[in-house]
């Protein structure tokens, strides 16, 4: 127990790669478990949590393969425990964590902001797999293949999950009515 | 729907397409129903393109290693010190039992009935942490909750 917490097999140079896979994957963590569980604070906690468990486990991680792919299997795992808990003690929270990107701000036109607000509540009341899928691609830009990778699941069941998750926001946006 | 439809809309988004793909792609959206479909899903891309999620402070970015390295760090800090309280409430329970057993004006009874508690308790606290820190560890299903 004690030797997987302090991991004394990691060499020297393995703990300073791990560093590295930290600062360099960092914020695709957070905005990832950001985007499934809408909590800044939660999403922080978890991405960091998942690091930890990397860093217990990193003498498993086969370093010719891609360190978040692995590293989203630890993450994805902690955050639907957190759904989870969450759910049984009805304390789903989304904070409103969307903007418009600089090019398209419109600070002065009430009615998109309106339908920012409305986007986001309804990115929220989707169900995980569905607000997952949206996150990696539309706001994380991960390709197709990518996405495949982290999911574990084929290019087409990628393609799939996304026409449908969309075909499910559009439903809850009433404006596209 | 057709997931060759899909496949075709998603290579659209990406701008993808081959020109042979793209004349597909154009026949099938003289079906009415398709064309419905494609419309609505490329009005919630383009809503989509222009949002992003929010950019915490730099200097969350700046602290966040430091926090995993610290988090880490704890987790030993907090070994340590579970070990260190469980040996002292062994030794203390020891001590106490064997003081207990000294004191000849306490009944046999009494004796025999807080010796088996004091044991009972400390074969408790060595099960839960043996649960703990093996079984716990070589399930590998464990983060997942049933």
């Amino acid at each position: 127990m004690i030797k997987k917490i302090i991991n004394p097999k990691l060499s020297r140079s393995e703990k300073m790669a791990f560093e590295r896979y930290v600062k360099a994957n960092m914020k695709r963590a957070y905005y990832s478990a950001f985007g499934i569980i809408g909590s800044h604070d939660a999403a922080m906690e978890l991405s960091q949590a998942a690091f930890i468990k990397a860093y217990r486990n990193f003498k498993s991680f086969d370093n010719t393969k891609n360190f978040f792919t692995w590293y989203y299997t630890i993450l994805r795992n902690l955050c639907l425990n957190f759904i989870r808990d969450s759910k049984s003690k009805r304390t789903v929270t989304f904070d409103e964590q969307i903007e418009w990107k600089e090019d398209t701000n419109p600070a002065d036109d009430i009615e998109k902001e309106e339908l920012k607000k409305k986007l986001w509540e309804s990115i929220s009341q989707l169900e995980f797999e569905d607000r997952e899928i949206i996150t990696l691609k539309e706001f994380e830009g991960l390709s197709y293949k990518e996405i495949s990778e982290v999911l574990d699941i084929p290019i087409g069941t990628v393609m799939s999950r996304l026409y449908y998750a969309r075909k499910k926001l559009a439903k809850k946006l009433e404006v596209f009515k | 729907m057709n997931e060759r439809f899909i496949y075709l809309i998603e290579k659209y988004f990406d701008g993808e397409l081959t020109s042979e793909e793209k004349s597909e792609f154009d026949s099938l959206l003289l079906d009415e129903n398709l064309k419905n479909e494609f419309e609505e899903q490329k009005r919630v891309k383009e809503v989509l393109n222009k949002m992003k999620l929010k950019n915490p402070s730099a200097e969350i970015w700046d602290r966040y290693w430091l926090g995993v390295y610290n988090k880490v760090e704890r987790g030993l800090a907090w070994i340590a010190i579970s070990i260190g309280v469980l040996i002292l409430i062994v030794y203390g329970s020891i001590g106490a039992v064997e003081s207990f057993l000294a004191d000849t004006q306490t009944p046999g009874i009494v004796k025999l009935g807080i010796s088996a508690l004091v044991i009972g308790g400390l074969i408790l606290l060595f099960s839960v942490i043996r649960e703990k820190l093996f079984i716990g560890t070589r399930d590998k299903y464990k983060e997942v909750q049933r």
